[in-house]
């Protein structure tokens, strides 16, 4: 079988888990007895204006009208208006992007090679009292809650020390820097712990394989064996757990971007939820969603360009 | 690994309780949750921390031996919180686990034993599932379902139950065609009695870690849905103290934040090892992986 047959084929699965995804939206949304027209209006709304409200979130059309505009709004990106800030919700959403990416892109980088490192290093010290004293401090590191980290270095670094901006940010290149720095530093040190287990793992899980006993046998120094065929082999796991995290970047850092006030999609997706927008709530699930479709054709895509053993399945 | 053979066979479970056991780690963090149930249980009936709500001196007193975690806003005593606060931790933890393990091993086992059109189904419904990103769904559910404590469990327990689905579905296809659950259905055992006492059992040792993990991912969530004014409403949380906090910490008002998330990093850090020791011990194929 070719890759592009292979393609299709990916691509033609995703149909019905679009149309889940959208089903599973619309039961949430719109068949739940939740009604965002009582929800905006207040008590004292009359039947008039609900209709009006009804009327310019479709929620008077037949019930498989309101699933298919569900899906079609997964293709077309027309989200409507948001209700607080009234403006067109895929504006925002364009807007948000880029400040969202000038965070999370730098961190993840960061974050995804530093682990890789670290995770090299503890696996070439297995068993030793590094390894261990390693992986309870990631444990450690992932047991307290990410606002807690948000609160303390917010208020270490950036109230008490005064080294960065405390929150706000700045468009365009270099004067968004100043405002990152801390937003990023964060970001590393809530993904770290769990990326350098899951990667140890995954190693580990390498390390114990015949082929590397093959090896070994052959006379290869644990570095070569380590770097050259553990480590290759250990890329797919690794590849799957990195680009599965992609859509979240463009997502943003939600508590990140809302506590340092950068004008990212995390910060706006908060800002809904403190609001009620109810519009901006459901289009940002949708977006989410269909991002991490797409993210998870490329990975199995790039799978049968590292392992050509993927694509007999 | 080349460990003796011994005369007596042991069950899966004797032995792994015999390497729990064993582990010091696993011990020591099984000692510390059974603490924090007992402290939840003499909460819950009025032994301990019922006077949470008393004013016991003045506003945003520091940490002193009179007041070991100092005092709230209102004066109340941050330790008596924190100790009320363990009530509502186990409750999350213990109810939102119990939620998602009901929801995935019933459709787990549903979907690996029967196969055919009903996997299809009960697989693509999780797919789908899973592809909202889980802090996405989360809000959305809450969102719709309105503040409360009620919704909070079901909220977070509707939400996680897709990776016990998954390993579940897998395991028991492996098992289904086993010679033991054909050895039951030649003895005139039905679907259902073969899933539940002949299969299950069998499988529930991935059960028991994923509910650990469950465990302590809703607790870290409820910190998050506390900073979004959709958490626990009336009754003291420890994400409610951290949330309360964010208006504190440009006072210097740092023991609200340190306490509750002092008590979080010990219960969730316990159930961190216990789960990472019974893997060890209930998975033989991660035996001597350290």
């Amino acid at each position: 079988m070719n890759l592009w047959s292979y393609v299709i084929r990916r691509l033609l699965y995703t149909i019905p888990i679009v149309l889940g995804v959208c089903l599973i939206i619309f039961i949430i949304f719109n068949v739940s007895g939740y009604d965002p027209a009582q929800h905006l209006l207040g008590k004292h709304a009359t039947a008039k204006q609900i209709a009006e409200v009804r009327r310019e979130l479709g929620l008077n059309k037949p019930l498989v009208q309101q699933y298919f505009d569900i899906v079609k709004s997964a293709f077309t990106f027309d989200f409507g208006r948001s209700w607080s800030t009234k403006q067109k919700i895929i504006d925002m959403i364009k807007e948000g992007a880029v400040p969202s990416l000038t965070v999370t892109l730098p961190a993840f980088l960061i974050s995804t090679i530093l682990a890789i490192l670290i995770s090299i290093v503890v696996a070439f010290k297995r068993g030793t009292l590094l390894d261990r004293a390693l992986v309870i401090k990631c444990v450690g590191m992932m047991s307290i809650p990410s606002l807690a980290y948000i609160l303390f270095f917010q208020y270490f670094f950036a109230y008490k020390l005064g080294w960065f901006e405390i929150s706000g940010y700045e468009m365009g290149f270099p004067n968004f820097i100043p405002y990152i720095i801390l937003p990023v530093f964060i970001y590393v040190v809530l993904s770290i712990g769990p990326d350098v287990r899951y990667f140890r793992t995954v190693i580990l899980d390498d390390i114990y394989q015949d082929y590397v006993r093959t090896a070994r046998a052959k006379g290869l120094s644990e570095t070569k064996v380590l770097l050259k065929h553990v480590l290759k082999n250990s890329m797919i796991p690794i590849i799957t757990y990195v680009v599965i995290q992609i859509p979240f970047l463009i997502l943003g850092a939600l508590l990140i971007e809302s506590f340092f006030s950068i004008p990212g999609l995390g910060g706006l997706t908060v800002k809904a939820v403190f609001d009620s927008d109810f519009p901006v709530i459901k289009a940002m699930t949708i977006l989410s969603a269909i991002a991490y479709i797409v993210f998870t054709v490329i990975t199995d895509i790039l799978y049968t360009l590292v392992d050509p053993r993927v694509r007999l399945k | 690994m080349g460990a003796p053979m011994e005369s007596k066979s042991k069950s899966l479970w004797s032995h792994a309780w015999d390497s729990l056991k064993k582990d010091k780690t696993a011990v020591f963090s099984l000692a510390i949750i059974s603490i924090y149930v007992l402290i939840a249980i003499l909460t819950v009936t009025g032994v301990v921390a019922s006077g949470w709500e008393k004013e016991v001196g003045a506003s945003y007193l520091p940490p002193s031996a009179e007041h070991i975690f100092g005092t709230d806003i209102f004066g109340r005593s941050i330790f008596l919180k924190t100790l009320k606060g363990v009530e509502m931790a186990i409750a999350i933890g213990l109810i939102t686990a119990l939620i998602s393990t009901v929801i995935g091993v019933i459709l787990g086992l549903t979907a690996g034993y029967f196969g055919g059109k009903v996997d299809e189904t009960i697989v693509w419904f999780y797919t789908s599932l899973a592809s909202i990103p889980y802090i996405m769904l989360l809000f959305a559910i809450m969102f719709v379902l309105g503040k409360g404590t009620g919704t909070l469990f079901i909220a977070l327990g509707v939400t996680s139950w897709v990776p016990l689905c998954r390993l579940v579905r897998g395991e028991v296809m492996r098992h289904k065609e086993r010679e033991y659950v054909q050895a039951a259905s030649a003895l005139g055992a039905g679907h259902r009695r073969r899933m539940l006492k002949h299969i299950l059992p069998n499988i529930l040792h991935i059960v028991i870690i994923q509910f650990s993990l469950r465990f302590q991912t809703a607790i870290k969530s409820e910190v998050i849905l506390s900073y979004l004014g959709l958490g626990v409403q009336g009754v003291p949380s420890w994400g409610t103290m951290i949330d309360d906090s964010k208006l504190e910490l440009a006072r210097g008002v740092w023991w609200q934040l340190g306490a509750a998330t002092l008590a979080m990093f010990i219960l969730v850090l316990a159930l961190n090892l216990l789960g990472d020791a019974l893997r060890d011990a209930l998975d033989p194929k991660l035996k001597g992986k350290a």
